[in-house]
């Protein structure tokens, strides 16, 4: 049986920046992940990441700027830790290879993003998600002995000692099917968010959950898990995401009037409001009938007015996306977009150095919820986020191991307990529904109830058709009786995930009756401090079921106030 | 805007490569018809017929939008990403029944369906050319100071998606498994040609000295056409030639640099090829002892077969293989003094094609000039260019893939 002092689930940007962290801090350390890692999702971040590196700013104003887009829900301490911690972090980017890209001086240059008050936005055109992932994965192939990969392997569930403490993992190699439990000292989980729970959404086919749910399961409360970002600019079709670093070289979005409507929602910031902001500007306008396109579902978003040069040499990617994926040369006419589920605020809740309250389990990246990104987060500090709190995890778990011994947990009942539990999977026969089926629902469920609007009656029925979808999930069928790469069975596993972090979406969404950040409650329209300054954390009791409890927000040094842009 | 989009969706038949490796069997075909918009992906087309139909159909897939890499197939018999393949377009380049043909990337292992062993060949190859910066020392406190060409050059190659698509089809390595390959020495060339690393001549030297190496590509454009992303790998392996002959003066024991220099050479003496002088000239340079260098020797004897067949069928004549080919004398100069004007410069230029492109009220408009990095003879660093900036060519005329 394997065992490491650090094992990482997930090799994103969180897993492979804390496997190299804690590597360095001369742990045994493995990163595990049930897809090759350059496949991870942070590969399709576009548009940047966020940093105060430029002689003009301050740590202090992007912390601020922070504070005001999550709408005051996120904690400050967190977040002063990632924005003072931010420019060094892209210099030790900068340092092992990513290709960031110039401006004249041959320095580092800067994007305006959404919700910054200046230009903060370190980019490599619009790859940047791409360009770290690569240069992090380099970075691993660099210390090949001494950090070991188990890449397609896909974990099944957390070990548990006896004293309730994490202590490793049960998985099974995609490729041959064989199921092993590895031993840990500590595990980092870092397998990002749940937005295949979302139908659409921009997230990719791997974006199941499966870490916030097993931690879930294991015990460890998630929070804000209501705080479900909806972008601005996704295709109207399939979803796919157009940077918003496309309106920060200056693109305008149009409603079927050809105005700027962002003038009455954001008059100062325009379509650099942040996330929530434009996006429910967006579904008001297609709400009142001045949408675009044949059902006036869409809105436009002119990319015309940035100089065609900067656009093919700075927006290159969606110059292809538009062209590929919706017929539309962006550089010589508008492209419909309109609002998607892209990211979620909330997660299995840590403290700053990624620790979740199961002691030997941490989270970084969107599993986690620090939280940094309170109710809304802000456009390039995701990639800020899977960096800083992956490397803290990463060094504070390797510091953690060096003083413990190797943890003793029944590991062979719990692997011979999943084993069994995916042979049942495969062997089910054919008398409840596809999964495929199960997930689209669940999917158009979510997307029309716990979307940019919410309201009471929605969501209380929506949670009714999850519990529905839970129950089907268990009887749920597929076709794959083989163990080579048998998606299939993996597929009903990561639609469990996705119904658990779904219930408590919408458990969190009922929860919170005021109108914050991306929770927005046509019954109770206004943001309500004295009582909804708190965070909503959820945790499963002994039966599986959802019970609610509130933790404080962290205030440093910026009180509450009204949000404008 | 964008008509193409409103078409009502239509059915589509997909006839997928399939392969159980657990049932003993030969791989088998497997047809399944689909309804989605002409627009839609192959990709949505395989997950429609996996959802509905047969959920054992495995392929590697996650972002559907070009972009993590996942979904390398072949369509029609040729290299593609599933999700960046319209419907309409593969019914177009299919065969006569308008069936889409989809089957497992070639060059690799099948492992099961459409899904192949990559780890065996492309990461392999990936990890052969040491793909990580090797810094230049000492590391600055904020950020190294390159220009903004370099970074934009090298992200050409950073964009490098590690689909596989480019190996699959690669022609070299269907003779010669051990090359190391498109996707992997355009990797390298992110290395090269990136100012911040430090050993720009060990790795050009490594790269030149393995048989397998950057010389051991044949210039089919199989991986130029393959690519999704544009990276244009065998323009980055002759940049790499290029940068290592050019600035480097790397003389590599597989002949590479003496056989460009006897092409060249051929064509700025006559005009015009001469390939019975080439071997000879490949190994021993202009010189006329050059003739009976014994490696010369022995690549001519095994080139006779060939030769003979050539004489048998009339394709060649004995005069016309010893007399020396030339064009006219007049041709001749003017070919000469391409030549005289390309080398007479004191930087030689980079053909990049990446970002190009230009402002509706661009002057240049009239005078394109490819765009990309100089080279100054000897030196590692990229430069800017001094005047061209600007081409009038769209970054991106590509047509939704035709399989």
């Amino acid at each position: 049986m394997p065992e490491h002092d650090v094992l990482i689930i997930g090799a994103g940007l969180a897993g492979q920046r804390a496997a190299l962290a804690a590597a360095e801090a001369g742990a045994n350390v493995a990163i595990m992940s049930k897809v090759h890692p350059v496949r991870s999702h942070s590969v399709a971040a576009a548009g940047g990441i966020n940093a105060a590196i430029s002689v003009d700013d301050d740590w202090h104003s992007h912390a601020y700027d922070t504070v005001k887009g999550s709408d005051f829900l996120g904690d400050q301490d967190a977040i002063e830790v990632m924005c003072s911690e931010a420019p060094a972090e892209v210099m030790h980017l900068e340092h092992i290879g990513v290709t960031f890209h110039r401006n004249d001086k041959g320095e580092m240059d800067l994007r305006a993003f959404g919700g910054a008050s200046m230009k903060r936005t370190a980019y490599v055109a619009d790859i940047t998600g791409q360009a770290l992932l690569h240069v992090l994965y380099e970075q691993l192939m660099k210390h090949h002995e001494t950090v070991a990969r188990y890449e397609e392997w896909f974990t099944t569930s957390l070990l548990r000692d006896e004293e309730g403490r994490c202590a490793g993992a049960v998985a099974r190699d995609v490729r041959t099917g064989r199921m092993e439990a590895f031993t840990a000292k500590n595990v980092i989980l870092a397998c990002g968010g749940a937005g295949q729970a979302y139908k659409p959404t921009t997230n990719g086919l791997i974006v199941t959950g499966d870490g916030i749910a097993m931690a879930y399961r294991a015990g460890a409360p998630l929070m804000d898990m209501e705080m479900v970002q909806y972008h601005p600019t996704c295709l109207v079709e399939t979803g796919i995401l157009i940077t918003e670093g496309a309106r920060g070289e200056g693109a305008h979005l149009l409603n079927a009037n050809g105005e700027r409507f962002m003038e009455k929602s954001a008059p100062n910031k325009m379509e650099l409001a942040s996330r929530d902001v434009v996006s429910r500007a967006e579904q008001i306008e297609i709400n009142e009938g001045r949408g675009v396109g044949p059902d006036g579902a869409g809105i436009y978003l002119d990319v015309t007015v940035v100089p065609r040069k900067r656009t093919l040499e700075a927006l290159r990617e969606i110059v292809n996306l538009g062209k590929d994926f919706a017929g539309v040369d962006i550089t010589r006419e508008p492209i419909m977009i309109r609002p998607g589920q892209h990211y979620i605020m909330g997660g299995v809740k840590t403290d700053i150095e990624g620790r979740t309250p199961i002691e030997g389990l941490y989270a970084a990246g969107e599993v986690a919820c620090v939280s940094v990104h309170g109710g809304n987060r802000l456009g390039a500090n995701s990639l800020l986020d899977t960096l800083i709190f992956g490397r803290r995890s990463g060094e504070h778990a390797a510091a953690r191991a060096a003083s413990m011994p190797m943890p003793k947990a029944d590991a062979h009942a719990q692997l011979r307990e999943d084993s069994e539990r995916l042979e049942s999977i495969i062997s089910r026969s054919r008398d409840g529904r596809r999964v495929s089926e199960i997930k689209n629902e669940l999917g158009e469920t979510m997307n029309r109830h716990a979307a940019v609007f919410r309201d009471e009656a929605g969501l209380q029925g929506a949670l009714e058709t999850i519990d529905r979808l839970k129950e089907e999930t268990e009887k749920a069928w597929i076709d794959d009786h083989g163990t080579v790469f048998n998606q299939d069975v993996l597929g009903a596993l990561e639609l469990g995930y996705m119904v658990d972090c779904a219930q408590a979406t919408l458990v969190g969404a009922l929860e919170r009756k005021e109108s914050r950040g991306a929770q927005f409650r046509t019954d109770y329209p206004e943001r309500n401090d004295a009582e909804w300054l708190k965070h909503i954390d959820i945790s499963l009791d002994a039966d599986g079921v959802p019970q609610v409890s509130y933790s404080p927000v962290t205030i440093t040094q910026w009180q509450p106030e009204e949000r404008k842009y | 805007m964008a008509e193409v989009h409103d078409r009502p969706p239509e059915q589509f038949t997909l006839r997928m490569r399939r392969y159980d490796p657990e049932s003993g069997g030969a791989p088998y075909w497997d047809e399944h018809t689909i309804e989605l918009e002409p627009h839609r992906s192959v990709l949505e087309g395989i997950l429609q017929a996996r959802d509905r139909f047969d959920g054992s159909i495995g392929i590697r897939c996650s972002c559907r939008q070009a972009i993590c890499g996942s979904c390398g197939i072949r369509v029609n018999g040729e290299p593609a990403l599933a999700c960046h393949t319209h419907l309409d377009a593969a019914r177009r380049g299919s065969g006569e029944d308008g069936v889409i043909e989809i089957e497992p990337m070639g060059n690799m292992p099948v492992i099961k369906d459409l899904i192949v062993d990559m780890d065996a060949v492309h990461w392999k190859k990936i990890q052969r050319v040491t793909p990580w910066l090797l810094a230049k020392q000492p590391v600055p406190e904020r950020e190294y100071i390159v220009s903004k060409e370099s970074m934009v050059d090298v992200t050409q190659t950073m964009g490098c998606i590690q689909c596989g698509a480019c190996v699959s089809d690669c022609l070299a390595m269907e003779v010669d498994p051990g090359f190391i390959g498109p996707a992997a020495l355009a990797k390298a060339y992110r290395f090269v040609g990136d100012p911040r690393d430090d050993q720009q001549f060990e790795r050009l030297n490594d790269l030149a000295q393995d048989p397998q190496g950057i010389f051991d590509c044949t210039h089919c454009f199989k991986c130029v056409e393959a690519c999704p992303k544009d990276v244009n790998p065998m323009g980055q392996i002759m940049r790499l030639r290029r940068i290592a002959i050019g600035d480097h003066h790397i003389v590599d024991k597989n002949n590479g640099e003496r056989h460009e220099a006897a092409f060249t050479g051929l064509i700025r003496d006559n005009g015009i090829l001469w390939e019975a002088e080439l071997i000879p000239r490949s190994y021993g340079g202009a010189s006329w002892f050059g003739k009976f260098a014994p490696a010369a020797g022995k690549e001519l004897l095994s080139s006779l077969p060939t030769a003979i067949r050539g004489l048998l069928r009339r394709k060649m004549t004995l005069a016309g293989i010893l007399k020396p080919h030339k064009i006219p004398s007049p041709d001749l100069k003017a070919v000469q003094a391409i030549y005289d004007k390309v080398e007479g410069r004191s930087e030689r230029y980079e053909l990049n094609l990446y970002i190009v492109g230009e402002d509706e009220t661009d002057t240049s408009l009239g005078d394109p000039v490819a765009v990309g990095v100089t080279h100054e003879p000897g030196g590692s660093e990229a430069t800017p260019s001094s005047g061209a900036e600007v081409t009038d060519t769209p970054t991106d005329t590509r047509e939704p893939r035709e399989g």
